[in-house]
């Protein structure tokens, strides 16, 4: 019964058994990091909802399906290249790094030549002369002291990837990471963890797909953690496109140093229970921070995004819009926390939700949530949460459009100014596909987790 | 071509229309003028099916078919086209691509190949003309941020590429400057031929300078008091329509309380 993740098996015995097949292992920093994450963890316990950021998100089918660590199951190559070819955005020209259940797969993994900087996967550059610089970044920025799948996944993480943009860098193709969850026989955990330093002046774009075979129960447990230096740009793309009885928790940690510029596109359209937290560090003056968010939930599908922005120092911009279409009886919870610190003087700030609701038993929980410390700043905030607009129908039906056409271009209309801001134009084109057929498929209540 | 027979029909819970009678041919342009409140715009909205407008008795034939057993995109499939006063605004679908979804439903019900992108945007180029629309309106998403002026000349745009059996234009003149309303006229008067028929409801005759009707219809609390040529515009524009009031309380014995 080795690595056997479930609630009882969280004890510091078993966590030391199984610490000793992790990446660095042999590394006294990474043990020290393991340890008191560990330990954290073991205080924190798992969420309930008593605890208010977790009040919409009952985590059980976590703690109560007996999850075997990944890392310790062979898996299939041929089946994981399968699921890959099968997902929309698995062809994106790209520098591209696929972990399977956690593990790096080098036969799935192709880094294009011509663009200088260093990329692979973490465990390698635990052992290398880089580690320096792994040591300097890692687990220097996710919140292990108040977060429990933070402290969870810094104490198991295996592998993941490391990305080092030198100073003044600006790489061409989008770096690819694809983690694919594959779980045939049994329920599988994963903790990936993604470390992305950019040096001042660097530039690119990447992406974490989350993908999946339909009906296969997985659990994702991911932590990135983003350095984005001086005047730095980074393009952050999560695509969670798991599998309809998948679990997936992520924390993306983001610390943006002066004038640099950050962006993040989440879509969610696959996944049972999806945890987004995204937290935004503007750690010095005059960042910007962009948020966009599309949520495309069907079934009983549940995506929790918590985002916050924290504005410690004058002049930051941050600008968010998060929308959600919902179906069957899925959920969407938004909570977007501003905070404008005391010398976060002339902060711009504004915050937005939109949702579609598309069935009766669709449920959406929004919350703002804006703590502001400083006089002269501009925030501004919104949320919506609406129907269909009859009037919209009518007037396309009274132009010929049947009744079915002009739902499905009102959706599309709504999603589309999500799909508009995505800057890699492969990317937009094969998501404009995936609506498409999104819309005209047959949505029904396939995602369905056990709790009992 | 479109027979309303004693029609009675409520907007929400309250009776509007209380026996209208009109027979409109092919080929002829009848204008529907009445006050505020005497049922112009629920009757256009009657016979484009909009939701909440019900009617309760009568009937409309449209080419001998039952026109209201049908669905509005069936009306519209049909050749009805109604011109709304208040054109509706759908962020995320750019006019083109709107024009180019309408034109194909209604080519494909009536059994006519689909036109693509390829063969669409150069022949809406030249349509977009006729009511002064350029390259980056088309582009925009329907009637998002348009003026006033500009959402009804997209309204006329849309009935120019669909090519109406029927035109129903429902206050199409209001709120625009002249130079508007002469834009949309000229778009009116493209499309008037023998087998077309249009009914242009509004309140004020100063449209009807520029679109000749050949029959004037006053609208008088859900009925048609008075039918007559031009020049009964003409008096209207004049005389205001209190005389007509007048006149129906007179010829109506009104019932005390």
């Amino acid at each position: 019964m080795i690595g056997l993740i479930n609630k009882q098996d969280y004890t510091v015995s078993e966590f030391e058994r199984i610490e000793r097949d992790l990446s660095g292992s042999k590394l006294a920093w990474v043990k020290a990091i393991r340890k008191s994450a560990m330990s954290r963890f073991l205080k924190l316990g798992f969420p309930t909802r008593r605890n208010e950021h977790w009040q919409f998100t009952d985590i059980r089918p976590i703690t109560e399906i007996p999850f075997k660590l990944g890392m310790k199951v062979d898996f299939d190559v041929t089946r994981a290249r399968e699921i890959i070819a099968a997902y929309p955005f698995g062809a994106i020209p790209s520098h591209q790094l696929v972990f399977v259940n956690g593990n790096y797969s080098p036969e799935l993994s192709s880094l294009q030549g011509g663009d200088d900087f260093v990329v692979g996967n973490l465990a390698t550059f635990l052992e290398t002369d880089l580690q320096d610089v792994v040591e300097s970044h890692l687990a220097r920025y996710a919140d292990v002291e108040n977060h429990a799948f933070t402290a969870l996944n810094t104490a198991f993480f295996h592998d993941g990837a490391f990305i080092r943009l030198p100073k003044g860098r600006a790489v061409n193709l989008p770096v690819h990471l694809i983690f694919v969850s594959s779980a045939l026989h049994e329920p599988l955990v994963s903790h990936p963890r993604v470390l992305i330093v950019a040096e001042p002046d660097a530039q690119a774009a990447i992406i974490e797909s989350y993908i999946g075979q339909n009906g296969e129960i997985t659990f994702t447990n991911s932590v990135t953690e983003i350095a984005v230096g001086e005047n730095a740009r980074i393009d952050h793309y999560k695509l969670e496109w798991e599998s309809p009885k998948a679990l997936n928790i992520h924390t993306i940690q983001v610390q943006q140093d002066r004038n640099s510029r950050f962006t993040s596109h989440s879509i969610s359209a696959g996944g049972a229970l999806v945890r987004n937290d995204l937290n935004v560090i503007q750690a010095a003056e005059g960042t910007e921070s962009t948020l966009n968010g599309l949520t495309l939930l069907a079934g009983r599908q549940h995506v929790d995004n918590h985002t916050t922005i924290d504005h410690t120092k004058s002049h930051g911009t941050s600008r968010e819009l998060y929308k959600g279409v919902l179906d069957g009886s899925s959920q969407a919870i938004f909570n977007g926390t501003i905070i404008v610190r005391p010398n976060a003087q002339k902060t711009d700030a504004m915050q937005t939700n939109k949702n579609l609701l598309l069935s009766e038993r669709g449920l959406v929980n929004s919350k703002p949530e804006l703590q502001i410390y400083a006089n002269d700043v501009k925030c501004k905030h919104g949320a919506t949460v609406g129907q269909i607009d009859p009037d919209q129908m009518f007037y396309l039906r009274a132009r010929g459009l049947g009744e079915m056409e002009a739902r499905r271009l009102l959706i599309h209309a709504f999603a589309s100014e999500m799909i508009s801001r995505l800057e890699l134009e492969p990317l937009r084109v094969s998501m404009e596909v995936f609506i498409s057929n999104w819309l005209v498929s047959d949505r029904r209540d396939s995602s369905d987790v056990e709790t009992e | 071509m479109l027979e309303i027979k004693n029609l009675y029909a409520k907007a929400g819970e309250k009776e509007i229309l209380k026996g209208i009678n009109l027979q409109v041919n092919a080929g002829e342009v009848h204008a529907i003028m009445g006050p505020n409140g005497s049922g112009k715009s629920t009757l256009a909205h009657v016979l484009a099916g909009r939701d909440g407008f019900v009617s309760t008795a009568g009937s409309v034939l449209f080419e001998k078919k039952d026109l209201l057993a049908m669905t509005p995109e069936t009306r519209a499939r049909e050749g009805v086209f109604l011109a709304l006063q208040y054109p509706v605004e759908i962020p995320g679908i750019t006019n083109t691509y709107f024009l180019r979804a309408a034109v194909n439903a209604i080519r494909k019900y009536r059994g006519l190949e689909e036109m693509d992108p390829m063969e669409f945007l150069p022949w809406v180029r030249e349509k977009a003309k006729l009511v002064s629309m350029d390259q980056a309106m088309m582009s925009r998403s329907v009637n998002d941020g348009f003026s006033g002026g500009e959402k009804k000349r997209n309204e006329i745009l849309q009935m120019v590429v669909l090519e109406p059996k029927l035109a129903i234009l429902d206050e199409t003149d209001s709120g625009l400057d002249i130079d508007a309303l002469q834009i949309v006229a000229k778009g009116i008067n493209a499309l008037r031929n023998k087998e077309r028929a249009m009914l242009v409801i509004t309140h004020y005759q100063r449209l009807l300078n520029y679109i000749e009707p050949d029959v004037v219809h006053v609208l008088f609390d859900g009925r048609i008091v008075k039918s007559g040529g031009k020049e009964l515009a003409l008096e209207l524009e004049k005389k205001g329509y209190g005389w007509i009031e007048e006149e129906v309380k007179s010829a109506r014995p009104v019932s005390v309380a």
